[in-house]
């Protein structure tokens, strides 16, 4: 039975996998367990979308069934138990955009590859990503952004943290629609990404995992 | 004796349509009045050459170059978004000064920014505008969400125009929120229960939305006449706009501002059939969407902004099962109206082009974001008139020179043998006028065809 919902999950079969966990549950199977392997259809998952096999349906539909079996196994888990993370990521839609599709994407991608994502949200306002950096000590902030307007947001927000002295402290990366290494060079962060795997990849070199 | 617009082939109404634009008449029918013969030449001459870069059956003069900025117009007259969508005579006078120092060979126009007040009377929830959820600066952007519940497919299959005006209307408008009450209009039939069927307009919630809707209808008219007004000024000194209405892929209607992004996407695998089906049903209203508004403005060109089909938000698989076929209804629906479709392909396209090649040549305009469009030039340069891609980070970022360079490399490869139009990949708000200005000039310049 060991490893059937890393199959069906990865292999997004929703009624089916939710199913197994109801029943896994009710034979007494170690709840942990079933996390562990919904973990490791998540890890599918992402190889799959990065060799081109999946796209952004297949990403968004295998969050929805992991949310719902996540909410399945909560009440069988006890606080502490759950699995250590990689590292602390900041994530937001820089000031003036709202736009969210893509920083949700990267949120899920980053959250289900064993990071613990600080997601701000949309229109963040320059001076949280300061604060949240002091409060949390997060090593990696990646910032978002649809509109030709976000080029100067979020250049003000890598300029920000570099006046607050925090610029050493954290790896920037950015990502959005139009953004190319001329955006990268011009805000000064430290890498853009294409797309939620390349975010990840970005965050693993630089933190680790 | 001349043939009936409805005898007429596809390929005759679209010439019909050029003619007409290449011979204007005014309201009253008489030859419309440029300021200068020159205005009327520069006119004639930037016609052409749009039609025959479309039409690929001749080389133009020279490459036409067509900016399609967003918000840029305004920015670069130094109003903020706000002020372009509430004072319409700034918004125009913003837009005037742009093709009057730009020059560009077609615009579509000062319609983009639209009426700030109209969108207060009717309290608009679909959108943040500026002083509505985004800055002063900022331009208008979608609220995604679920406008349409997982479970209303049946209502949208069977009843479109009752699911618009009862269900969807009534949610992103909150002026129109009372419109759910409105009476089946089919029911209304005979003498015997006529009457109880006009109930919900004696009622105050809906009396108060159609008085909402009568501002709001006075208040469209007044910016209409201000966007009309610039047009025809700018016609008289001959910058011609040719976009004729909008619609949408009915893949890109459910996705965009029905279902949302990632309700379409749960739907694909929970309710493939249902969301098929619906897709059908909105087809030929998409159809009928641009042609009515070609008929209205006169004008042939019926933009098409796309958005999950691109590159990476389905698989071919999917993009062939849910996004192609509707979508080429609606293109092939408008292409027999004698319209000319302009699909603006957000993102890359890149995985679509062997699939698009199927189109009937010549009768589309298509334009690229970041799509490769050399290798679109190889694959589907015989059948479309491609539009793009200057890049918005280089417009905003690069210099005159980059600008240059690109346009360069545009001109030698996607220009070669015609079917091409300079313009920007994607809708700009933001831009240093040196490098739009290059990007026009440079085209002048050397996009001559020899």
């Amino acid at each position: 039975m060991s490893g059937e919902l890393v199959r069906l999950l990865s292999d997004l079969k929703e009624p089916e996998a939710l199913a197994f966990v109801e029943k896994a549950l009710g034979e007494g199977v170690d709840p942990l367990d079933l996390l562990g392997q919904a973990r490791e259809a998540m890890k599918i998952v992402g190889q799959r979308f990065a060799s081109s096999e999946y796209f952004i349906p297949d990403l968004v539909f295998s969050g929805v069934i992991l949310k719902r079996i996540v909410e399945m196994l909560e009440p069988h888990i006890k606080k502490g138990q759950e699995a250590e993370r990689l590292g602390k990521v900041i994530i937001g839609t820089v000031a003036g955009d709202i736009h969210d599709i893509g920083k949700d994407l990267v949120v899920f991608m980053l959250d289900v590859n064993g990071f613990e994502v600080l997601d701000l949200g949309i229109d963040v306002p320059i001076q949280k990503f300061v604060d949240t950096i002091k409060e949390t000590g997060a090593t990696v902030v990646g910032l978002s952004g649809f509109l030709t307007l976000s080029f100067q947001s979020m250049k003000d927000t890598v300029d920000t943290i570099e006046k607050a002295g925090l610029r050493n402290t954290v790896k920037i990366m950015i990502g959005g629609g139009q953004i190319d290494e001329q955006v990268r060079g011009f805000t000064g962060a430290d890498a853009y990404g294409k797309d939620a795997m390349a975010a990840v990849q970005l965050a693993k070199g630089w933190i680790g995992g | 004796m001349e043939k009936k617009w409805e005898e007429m082939s596809a390929d005759e109404k679209q010439e019909a349509q050029f003619q007409k634009l290449l011979s204007p008449k005014d309201p009253e029918g008489k030859d419309f009045k440029f300021q200068s013969p020159e205005a009327e030449k520069s006119y004639k001459d930037r016609i052409t050459r749009i039609k025959d870069a479309i039409q690929l059956k001749k080389l133009p003069d020279r490459v036409p170059v067509c900016p399609l900025p967003n918000m840029f117009p305004y920015t670069y007259a130094g109003l903020t978004i706000q002020e372009a969508m509430y004072d319409y005579e700034k918004c125009v006078a913003a837009f005037r000064k742009y093709v009057l120092d730009f020059e560009p060979d077609m615009h579509i126009g000062a319609s983009g920014p639209g009426p700030g007040k109209f969108f207060e009377i009717l309290d608009y929830k679909l959108y943040a505008w500026p002083g509505h959820g985004v800055a002063p600066t900022s331009s208008y952007q979608c609220h995604e969400g679920e406008y349409m519940k997982a479970e209303e497919y049946d209502i949208l299959i069977t009843d479109p125009t009752f699911f618009f005006s009862n269900v969807y209307l009534p949610r992103v408008f909150g002026a129109l929120e009372p419109w759910g009450m409105l009476p089946l209009l089919p029911g209304i039939v005979e003498m015997y229960g006529v009457a109880f069927n006009f109930i919900p307009f004696g009622l105050p919630p809906v009396q108060g939305a159609y008085k909402a809707l009568f501002e709001a209808g006075a208040e469209a008219l007044k910016w209409a006449m201000a966007m009309g007004g610039v047009d025809g000024e700018l016609k008289t000194l001959g910058f011609p706009n040719i976009l004729g209405g909008f619609t949408k892929a009915p893949f890109d209607i459910i996705g965009d501002t029905l279902r949302g992004t990632k309700g379409i996407m749960m739907d694909m695998y929970r309710q493939p059939e249902k969301l098929l089906k619906a897709m059908e049903a909105i087809t030929p209203i998409m159809i009928n969407m641009g042609l009515g508004a070609a008929q209205q403005t006169g004008n042939p060109l019926i933009f098409m902004p796309l958005h999950k089909g691109a590159d990476g938000f389905l698989s071919d698989e999917q993009y062939k099962k849910f996004y192609w076929p509707t979508f080429k209804q609606v293109i092939v629906g408008l292409i027999e109206g004698g319209c000319i479709p302009l699909p603006a392909a957000e993102g890359g396209y890149n995985t679509r082009l062997q699939v698009i090649k199927d189109l009937p040549k010549g009768k589309t305009l298509w334009m690229f974001d970041e799509t490769d469009i050399i290798k679109a030039k190889a694959i589907v340069g015989d059948t479309l008139c491609i539009l793009g891609n200057v890049p918005s980070s280089m417009l905003q970022l690069g210099t005159p020179q980059d600008v240059k360079d690109y346009c360069k490399k545009l001109i030698d490869n996607v220009g070669k043998g015609g079917g091409f139009i300079m313009g920007n990949g994607a809708f700009f708000d933001e831009a240093k006028p040196e490098n739009v200005k290059a990007m026009v000039d440079f085209t002048k310049e050397y996009g001559v065809y020899k």
